[in-house]
């Protein structure tokens, strides 16, 4: 340690560079901006920020916007569109109909947290809410397959109708997988990638269960 | 007696400087602690475990109940003592499926295949996967029965789903609960040489319903033989892989304890799948009249 004992910050050495971390200097003066802006391109904003996600859900490439800037207003509006739309089924017993709106909700938000927690737990890198926001935008397609099943369903209930839901909740289930693994399975372990996509392969699946069997009464 | 000089502090050159004045000096080198031949170990392990583990046995647990000491030192409200429950690999959890479907004779699941490394992933979606294939196969199945008659309109059936849940969750939990306590119990009277952690056992109760998964699938089709068959099938297997596992663990005690115990365990996993089977799948021989027309007063008075 010989050399160690008179190390010394001498005076003819300049000390440089920036302690301070730049990023927070910039948000008071974002923050006024925005109280200053007109109402309208803040909403307009968001919601140009959540068509953006829902671009990118529908094509997924493996961008990382919709990682990096999470929102859960999509979900959300997805969430609260297919829960609504899975109404008004078969409902002559109550104990035997189709899932109330309570337990739709309950079912996505509470499978959405389930599955991150066990792809944080498996040793994931990527953040809960992150991991929410992916997981709801995927929803996505299975909302669009709902839509286009209510709309069949008002044309007949015959074989034929059955088999076009069939096809169409299968195909955007297949998308809805592929989409959300496309944007998670990077962030996982590689010799774990098989357990994290499985249960979202159960989340969507029990989902697309949901669309496929509801009749309207 | 020594000089206040010999009592002076020395300093020490760097380890480089003294080796290179003095080559012929004996050193020894403190690396840091390394975590990966930890792991290393397990893997290597794997390819040619059952060879190790019946000649070595317990001296294998041994080692390996050393190592998993290691691991499970975070408190328990941290999240990193739950990540020690999910420290498993694909291949892992594949292999431990494989060995919960064909169980070999004499082979214990637990020390074969868990090794002190339970994990929760397995057992909680086993579980989860479970629910929802007999609901859904119940559901579909009992649409495929009354397909074609005119007084049945489908329903989905969708409060099934939430009694499925309890009951399978309940039992893969509560019952290695149970088990667990009346072997602790049974240990402090009798001395076992093989004894399992809590987690262990709900490993081996998880892994164990695996087998239920393409029963319930399969249970869609609706022949009652075909079902029963099944059912008997499934039984044997997963009723096998627990009665291996636990036979080890109270056969030293009391004959006629050992027995009872090993056949509650049976008895509870047979009534757990006949109750599935009775419960969501509608008997397909219970055929509703076909429908024929009822012969009313006004068509005889045709006639």
């Amino acid at each position: 340690f010989a050399g160690l004992a008179d190390v010394s910050i001498s005076e003819d050495i300049p000390v440089e560079g920036e302690i301070t971390v730049p990023v927070g200097s910039h948000s008071p003066e974002e923050d006024f901006s925005t109280l200053d802006e007109p109402v309208r391109d803040t909403i307009m904003r968001d919601l140009k920020a959540v068509g953006k996600k829902f671009v990118h859900v529908m094509y997924p490439k493996k961008s990382s916007a919709l990682l990096r800037d999470w929102d859960l207003w999509g979900p959300l509006v997805l969430c609260v569109s297919l829960a609504l739309m899975l109404q008004g089924g078969s409902a002559d017993s109550k104990d035997d109909g189709g899932p109330q709106f309570a337990e739709v909700f309950v079912i996505i938000w509470f499978g959405a947290v389930v599955i991150t927690l066990n792809s944080k737990l498996l040793g994931g890198t990527i953040s809960f809410f992150q991991s929410l926001c992916v997981l709801g935008y995927c929803v996505l397609p299975l909302t669009v397959a709902m839509l286009v099943c209510r709309l069949v369903l008002l044309a007949g209930s015959g074989t034929i109708s059955f088999i076009i839901r069939l096809i169409v909740v299968v195909a955007m289930f297949g998308w809805s997988t592929l989409a959300s693994t496309a944007f998670l399975a990077d962030s996982q372990p590689p010799n774990r990638k098989a357990l994290v996509v499985y249960p979202i392969f159960l989340f969507y699946f029990v989902i697309s269960w949901m669309i496929l069997a509801f009749t309207p009464q | 007696m020594a000089t206040v000089d010999d009592l002076k502090f020395e300093e020490f050159d760097d380890a480089a400087n003294l080796l290179a004045a003095n080559p012929d000096a004996t050193t020894i080198s403190i690396d840091e602690p390394v975590e990966i031949p930890k792991n290393q170990h397990s893997r290597r392990q794997e390819p040619g475990r059952e060879e190790d583990d019946e000649l070595l046995g317990t001296f294998h647990s041994d080692k390996t109940e050393l190592l998993a000491g290691q691991k499970k030192s975070a408190p328990f409200w941290t999240f990193e003592y739950y990540q020690t429950f999910f420290d498993v690999d694909t291949y892992q959890v594949l292999d431990r499926i494989k060995g919960s479907v064909f169980p070999v004779p004499g082979k214990n699941f637990v020390r074969l295949y868990i090794r002190s490394n339970p994990d929760l992933y397995g057992p909680f979606w086993i579980c989860a996967t479970l629910v929802f294939a007999i609901a859904v196969s119940g559901n579909l199945s009992n649409f495929l029965i009354h397909l074609g008659k005119p007084t049945y309109h489908y329903v989905p059936e969708f409060r099934k789903v939430s009694i499925a849940a309890t009951t399978i969750f309940a039992y893969a939990w509560l019952v290695p609960l149970a088990l667990w306590g009346f072997l602790m119990w049974r240990n402090s009277k009798v001395m076992n040489i093989v004894s399992y952690s809590f987690l262990e056992i709900v490993c081996v109760y998880g892994y164990s319903l695996f087998i239920y998964i393409p029963t319930a699938i399969l249970w869609i089709i609706p022949e009652k033989v075909v079902r029963w068959v099944l059912l008997m099938f499934s039984l044997c297997i997963s009723g096998s892989v627990l009665v291996m596992t636990f036979w080890p663990a109270v056969r030293d005690d009391n004959r006629r304890i050992a027995l009872a115990t090993v056949g509650t365990v049976v008895l509870l996993h047979a009534l757990l799948s006949v109750g599935c089977l009775a419960y969501f799948f509608d008997a397909p021989e219970l055929d509703f009249p076909a429908p024929i027309i009822p012969i009313t007063p006004a068509h005889n008075g045709t006639t």
